[in-house]
């Protein structure tokens, strides 16, 4: 399979990264990440009352899946917290990965580039391996590039929302922008066909969660993510019609009956 | 007198190993960090505790 996306050295056949929370059960979540086909999944880190069995549990549940965990920073509003977070994870999940995410407001959910940039800078000298989860900024996306950050991860819509791609030409003018850097939409894709659509922009992958796990069959909606990413990938490499805006007829003209030619 | 996850705690313990035995998280995955900086696993038994710390004790969770 030559078709693969590579994240900081190493590919992957899926281009699905599938977030883990809100799922109705763990069965339900285990079914979720099995049909999707998706290779990387998100984590967190939460404070727990039960003395860590909870966390026990899932974790024991999602390395029996044998997937690559890309753990968060989901919460954290200040670069101190969000570097503190992170240094947490790679203790706790042994990974340099980081999805980094610095919260600038709190009902968008919008990230704090400048926080973002430079908790970015803080932990690519650390040694990680950042996934910034940034807005549709073109020069944003350059100062995360020029601190260390291999991959860029802009919003679609805001987290949760589900609103699918909201400027789709900020995304294709950073698709053009960035020929060479690893482009995921991250947050705010509510449908498959959206997936799709980000796939036929030249998005490498794409990140969800709410989609799959507060959809009414959580596991057939991974399965309709994973054939609207392979297909949205087809597209892409087979390469669209351009768009008219009048009609063009497609069966052929000529030899059309009852017409004259004098 | 520490600060355990934003709680009050009074604890016998001297480091941070001790806490998490205290507290019976001795087998389980968990991060901590002491006063906003992380304290490793191999960090723990040589960390030491003092009155007003501000501890974190945080578990992997589901996220997104």
């Amino acid at each position: 399979m030559s078709d693969q996306v590579s994240f900081y050295g190493e590919t992957f056949t899926s281009r699905l990264l599938l977030g883990t929370a809100q799922y109705p059960s763990p069965a339900i979540l285990s079914d979720a990440i099995k049909d999707s086909g998706s290779e990387i999944v998100t984590v967190s880190l939460r404070r727990e009352s039960t003395g860590g069995k909870n966390g026990r549990a899932f974790w024991d549940l999602i390395k029996a899946l044998n997937v690559r965990v890309l753990p968060n920073t989901a919460g954290c509003h200040s670069v101190k917290e969000a570097v503190t977070t992170a240094e947490m994870a790679r203790d706790v999940f042994d990974t340099e990965w980081i999805k980094l995410e610095v919260i600038g407001h709190a009902d968008t959910l919008q990230p704090d580039v400048f926080g973002l940039v430079e908790a970015a800078r803080e932990l690519v000298s650390q040694g990680f391996k950042v996934f910034p989860y940034t807005t549709d900024d073109l020069v944003v996306g350059e100062k995360l590039l020029s601190v260390g950050c291999e991959v860029l991860m802009p919003w679609g819509a805001p987290i949760g929302s589900g609103k699918g791609l909201n400027n789709l030409f900020a995304l294709k003018t950073m698709r053009a922008h960035f020929p060479n850097v690893p482009l995921v939409v991250d947050a705010g894709i509510g449908l498959p066909s959206h997936a799709a659509q980000s796939l036929e922009l030249g998005y490498d992958a794409v990140l969800l969660n709410t989609a799959v796990a507060k959809a009414g069959d959580p596991v057939k909606m991974a399965k309709a993510f994973a054939l609207s990413i392979e297909a949205g990938r087809l597209s892409f490499h087979a390469g669209a019609m351009e768009a008219r805006d009048m009609a063009l007829p497609s069966t052929p003209v000529l030899g059309l009956a009852f017409s004259e030619t004098f | 007198m520490i600060i355990v996850n934003g709680e009050s705690v009074e604890t016998k313990a001297q480091t941070m190993a001790e806490l998490l035995d205290e507290l019976g998280y001795d087998d389980m995955p968990v991060a901590t960090a002491r006063n906003m900086s992380v304290v490793r696993k191999r960090e723990r038994a040589d960390t030491k505790l003092a009155e007003g710390d501000r501890i974190e004790i945080l578990v992997p969770m589901q996220g997104g």
